[in-house]
C-alpha cells in the first residue's frame, strides 16, 4: 500500500471514530431529551375507516385512529403486561373471580362532562353487551355482575375464575363510551357516532370524507404533560405506490403497518431520517394460516393435511414473499401470545415425506380449490408459491379469486376447499385463539369462527378448562396440551406469525410504546 | 319537429331510460357475492351470528327483495337517494360532498383535452404528411394506447418525486389551512397531474378524430369550389373544413361530458382525489348498496342529460339536422 493508501486508511479510521463518537453522543442526548410540545404528524391509515365510534366498529383503520380518541381501563406493554389507562390501579382476587378497578381522577369527556364509574358500568354491562361481538360472549358467559362501589371504583365479579378478563380491557375490545350521550338511544344511529366523544389524549376535529381525518390535542387530558403533539392528520391515499411516493416526498410522516407493499419496505426503510419497527403488534399477534374445509373429501384426512404441511416451504414464504418479516409458527398460539409452547410436533419442509403421506391418504388427484385472500399482491404471490409446492408433491390446486365481500361470504358459508385466513390473537388464547378451533364455534355466517369444521371433544374440553383454570401454571399446562393435540391433527396449516413494519420519520419519538403500537401511540409521541 | 316538442320527447324517453337503469342496477349489484354486513364483519375481524343479524336488520337486508325494491323506487320517485348506514349519512350528502372535486377534475381534463385535441388535430390535418403531422399522430397514438395507471404513477415519480414541481396526491395540502387565493393556487397545484393524466387520453382521441374528419372534409367538392373561388386557405380551413369536421368532435364531447360526474375511477384512486369515481369504487368494494345506486343514478342522469344537450348542439352546429 502506498502513501495515498495509508492516508486514506487513516482518514477512514478517523472518520469512523468520529462517526461512532457522534452516534454515541446522539443516542446519549436522545435518552436525555425531554418531550417537546407542539408539532403535527401526518399518518397513513388505509383504507378509510367506516366510522370512528370504536364501540360499534372494530375494523383495523377504526382502531388505529379511534384508539387515540377513546380509552379503556388498561393499556399493555410489548410484553403484554397491563399498564394504567382509565384505571389508575386494579386488583384481582386470589381466586381470579373479582376484579376491582380504581379510576383516574379528574377525567373529563371531550364535551367537558365529568367521567365516572357510571360510564364504565354502562359501557361494559349494557352498551358493549349489545353491540360488541368479542365482548358479548365474555360478559354473557363469564360475568356475574358489574357494579360500581363508588364514583371511582368498578367491581367485576365473574361466575368462575377468568384470568383473560384483563386482556379484554384493551381499548379495541372495551372502549369506554359516554353514558350521557348513549343511554336510552338507538346506539347504531346515534348522531354522536359521527363526532366521537371520548376521554383520550386527542379530540376529533374534522373528517373530510375521501381526504383526511383531523384530531387535535385534548387540552383537558388528565395527564397534564400529555399529549405533546398539537394535531394528528390521517390522509387517505388508496394506492400503495402513491402512498410510498407521498412518504418519499415528505407529505406524510408515518406509514402504519400494511400501508405499503411489503416489497417496498426495505427501500423505504433506507431513506434518510427514516426509522422502522415491527414492534407494536404484540397484542394482536396476527397469525396466518390455510384453513382446510375438513368436510370436503380428502381434506378430512389427517394424513393429507400433514402432507400439505410438509409440502409447503414456509421459509420461502417468509423470506421471499414476506421479505423476511415474520416468524414460522409451531402451532395455534403465537410466540407473542400468553401460554405459547413449542413442545409440539414440528413440520419442516419435506417434499419426500409429503409425497409418502399423499399416497397413504388415498388422494386420487382431484382438484382442490384454493380461495385466495383479496388483501393485495403479497397474498396472491403466496398462493402461487403454495400452488407450486403442492404441484411438486402431486397435489392439484386451483386458485379461485374474489374480492373482500366475496371472500367473507364464501368463507362464512363454508364454500371453499382451502383458504387463507389470519386472525388477531389479542393477548390470551381464550379471547383470540380458541374461537377458530372449538366445535361450538362451527356456525355459518361467521368468517372468523371455526369455518373449517374441525371438531375434537378433547380439544374443546382443554380450551374450555384452560380459560377458567384458577392459576397461570394450570392454564399453561392445559394450553400446552391443546397445542400438542392440534399440532398433530392440523385443523389448519399455520404459515406465519405476521409482522407489520411501521415506517416513520426518526424525529417522531416514542411513537410505539405499547403492545398495540400506533393504535394508542400518539398519547406519548412527540416531534423533535 | 319544433324545439319544445323535440325536448319533451327526449325528456320523456330519458325518464323511461333512467327508470330501466335504476331497476337494472338494483338487481345487478345484488348479483355480486357478499353484502354490506359481510364486508363490515370482514373488516372488523370479529363477528358472530348476532352481530351480522344486527347489521342486516340495520341495512334493511333482512326484508324481502320486492320490499327493498319498492322502498328504493319510491325514494327515487321523490328524488330521495336513500341513506348510507355505513356512513351514517344520506346518500345525497355523501354524493354532494364529492361532486365538486370530481367536476373540477373532469371539467379541467375536458377543457384541456377538447381545446388541445381539436387544435392538434387541425394542425396535423393542415400539415398532413409533414414531420409535424407525424409527430402529433405518433404522440396521439402513444398516449391513446398507454394504460392510464402507468402514466399516473410515472407522472408522480417524475414530476412530484424527482423534480418536485407539484404534489403527487390529494386535493390540497392537509394541515396548511390556506384560504382565498393561496388555497385556490394550492388546489390548482394538486390538480395538475390528475387533470393532465386524465386529459391526455381524450386529447389523443380528439386529435386523431379531428385530423381524420378534417382530411375527409378537405377532399369534398364544396372545398374545391371554395378554392376555385379564390378564398384564402386559412378561411377555407376555419370556416368550411373545421366547422364541418367538428360534428364527430361534438358527439365525442357529448359522450365525455356525460361521464364528467362519473369521474375517473382510476385517476381519482391513484391520485387520491376525493371525487365521485373513487366513491363509486369504494362503495363497490364495501357493497354500500345505497351509495352505489345513488352514484349510478346520478351518472346515468348526467349521460341522459348530456345526450339531449349534444342533440341540441348538433342542431346549432349543423342547421341541416334541424331541417331534417
Amino acid at each position: 500500500m502506498g502513501d495515498t493508501g495509508t492516508f486514506l486508511m487513516q482518514l477512514w479510521k478517523k472518520t469512523a471514530s468520529l462517526a461512532l463518537a457522534l452516534a454515541l453522543l446522539g443516542s446519549a442526548s436522545a435518552l436525555a431529551q425531554t418531550p417537546k410540545k407542539g408539532g403535527v404528524a401526518q399518518v397513513i391509515v388505509t383504507p378509510e375507516p367506516p366510522m370512528l365510534m370504536q364501540g360499534l366498529n372494530q375494523t383495523g383503520p377504526t382502531n388505529m385512529i379511534a384508539g387515540n380518541i377513546y380509552e379503556s381501563m388498561l393499556r399493555f406493554d410489548d410484553k403484554l403486561q397491563p399498564m394504567p389507562s382509565l384505571a389508575k390501579s386494579w386488583k384481582v382476587s386470589e381466586d381470579s373471580k373479582v376484579f376491582t378497578f380504581t379510576l383516574q381522577d379528574e377525567v373529563k369527556w371531550h364535551d367537558g362532562k365529568p367521567f365516572s364509574a357510571d360510564d364504565v358500568v354502562f359501557t361494559l354491562d349494557k352498551f358493549l353487551r349489545e353491540v360488541h361481538p368479542r365482548w358479548r360472549p365474555i360478559v354473557n358467559n363469564q360475568v356475574e355482575k358489574i357494579e360500581k362501589t363508588d364514583d371511582k371504583t368498578v367491581v367485576i365479579t365473574m361466575k368462575q375464575p377468568f384470568g383473560p378478563l384483563l386482556f379484554a380491557m384493551e381499548v379495541a375490545s372495551a372502549p369506554i363510551i359516554p353514558k350521557h350521550l348513549y343511554e336510552g338511544t338507538d346506539y347504531k344511529n346515534n348522531p354522536n357516532n359521527n363526532t366521537p366523544i371520548g376521554t383520550g389524549p386527542f379530540k376529533f376535529k374534522e373528517w373530510k370524507k375521501g381526504s383526511y381525518i383531523q384530531l387535535v390535542r385534548n387540552p383537558d387530558y388528565y395527564l397534564k404533560d400529555k399529549p405533546a403533539l398539537d394535531e394528528v392528520y390521517y390522509p387517505f391515499i388508496p394506492d400503495a405506490a402513491a402512498r410510498a411516493v407521498a412518504y418519499e416526498t415528505g407529505k406524510v410522516d408515518v406509514l402504519t403497518g400494511g400501508a405499503v407493499d411489503i416489497f417496498d419496505v426495505p427501500r423505504l426503510a433506507k431513506l434518510p431520517n427514516t426509522c422502522m419497527t415491527t414492534k407494536g403488534w404484540e397484542m394482536f399477534a396476527p397469525h396466518a394460516w390455510i384453513t382446510p374445509n375438513v368436510r370436503n373429501g380428502i381434506l378430512g384426512s389427517k394424513e393429507f393435511r400433514q402432507a400439505m404441511m410438509y409440502a409447503i416451504d414456509r421459509d420461502f414464504g417468509k423470506d421471499v414473499v414476506w421479505n423476511g418479516f415474520g416468524k414460522i409458527p409451531t402451532g395455534p398460539i403465537s410466540s407473542k401470545t400468553k401460554f405459547y409452547s413449542d413442545n409440539v410436533k414440528k413440520y419442516s419442509y419435506d417434499p419426500k415425506k409429503a409425497k409418502e403421506l399423499v399416497k397413504a391418504s388415498g388422494y386420487k388427484g382431484e382438484t382442490i380449490k384454493f380461495l385466495g385472500l383479496p388483501y393485495g399482491e403479497t397474498w396472491t404471490r403466496w398462493a402461487e408459491a403454495i400452488k407450486q409446492n403442492f404441484a411438486d408433491v402431486g397435489i392439484n390446486m386451483e386458485i379461485v379469486t374474489t374480492d373482500v365481500p366475496g371472500w367473507v361470504q364464501k368463507t362464512s358459508n363454508w364454500d371453499f376447499d382451502l383458504t387463507f385466513n389470519f386472525l388477531y390473537q389479542l393477548g390470551d388464547p381464550a379471547i383470540g385463539v380458541s374461537r377458530s378451533y372449538v366445535s361450538g364455534n362451527i356456525a355459518k355466517g361467521n368468517p372468523f369462527g371455526n369455518v373449517g369444521g374441525y371438531s375434537n371433544p378433547e380439544a374443546d374440553k382443554l380450551f374450555a378448562d384452560a380459560a377458567v383454570a384458577p392459576t397461570p401454571e394450570k392454564r399453561q399446562e392445559l394450553y400446552t396440551k391443546v397445542q400438542q393435540v392440534l399440532a398433530e391433527d392440523l385443523p389448519v396449516l399455520w404459515l406465519l406469525e405476521l409482522e407489520y413494519p411501521t415506517i416513520y420519520r426518526c424525529n417522531i419519538k416514542n411513537l410505539v410504546t405499547t403492545g398495540i403500537g400506533v393504535n394508542d401511540g400518539f398519547r406519548d409521541a412527540w416531534k423533535e | 319537429m319544433g324545439m319544445a316538442r323535440f325536448l319533451a320527447s327526449r325528456l320523456l324517453k330519458g325518464v323511461v331510460v333512467l327508470f330501466a337503469i335504476a331497476v337494472l342496477n338494483f338487481f345487478l349489484i345484488r348479483a355480486a357475492p357478499g353484502d354490506p354486513a359481510a364486508v363490515m364483519a370482514g373488516e372488523a375481524g370479529a363477528a358472530d351470528a348476532q352481530f351480522l343479524q344486527q347489521l342486516r336488520e340495520q341495512f334493511g337486508l333482512d326484508r324481502s327483495i320486492p320490499y327493498q325494491l319498492g322502498v328504493y323506487l319510491k325514494g327515487y320517485a321523490t328524488l330521495d337517494l336513500g341513506y348510507s348506514y355505513r356512513q351514517q349519512r344520506s346518500v345525497a350528502a355523501v354524493v354532494g360532498e364529492r361532486l365538486p372535486a370530481t367536476l373540477l377534475l373532469t371539467g379541467a381534463a375536458f377543457i384541456i383535452s377538447l381545446a388541445l385535441g381539436s387544435l392538434l388535430g387541425i394542425l396535423a390535418a393542415a400539415r398532413a404528411g409533414r414531420w409535424s403531422d407525424s409527430l402529433i399522430t405518433t404522440a396521439a397514438l402513444v398516449f391513446y394506447a398507454t394504460p392510464l395507471f402507468w402514466i399516473a404513477l410515472m407522472s408522480q415519480i417524475v414530476f412530484a418525486l424527482k423534480l418536485g414541481w407539484v404534489p403527487n396526491v390529494g386535493y390540497e395540502t392537509i394541515g396548511a389551512h390556506y384560504t382565498g387565493l393561496a388555497r385556490a393556487l394550492d388546489i390548482a397545484s394538486h390538480l395538475v397531474l390528475p387533470a393532465l393524466t386524465l386529459g391526455l387520453f381524450f386529447t389523443a382521441l380528439y386529435a386523431r378524430m379531428m385530423r381524420a374528419s378534417m382530411l375527409e372534409i378537405a377532399g369534398a367538392d364544396f372545398i374545391k369550389t371554395a378554392r376555385a373561388k379564390g378564398l384564402r386557405p386559412s378561411v377555407i380551413t376555419r370556416r368550411h373544413i373545421a366547422r364541418n369536421a367538428i360534428l364527430p368532435i361534438v358527439t365525442l364531447a357529448g359522450l365525455q361530458a356525460g361521464q364528467l360526474v362519473g369521474g375517473a375511477v382510476l385517476t381519482e384512486t391513484v391520485f387520491a382525489w376525493p371525487g365521485i369515481g373513487r366513491l363509486m369504487f369504494e362503495a363497490l368494494v364495501q357493497r354500500d348498496y345505497a351509495v352505489l345506486l345513488g352514484v349510478f343514478f346520478v351518472c346515468s342522469a348526467m349521460v341522459v342529460l348530456f345526450n339531449i344537450v349534444t342533440d341540441l348542439v348538433y342542431r346549432v352546429a349543423d342547421p341541416r339536422i334541424e331541417a331534417a
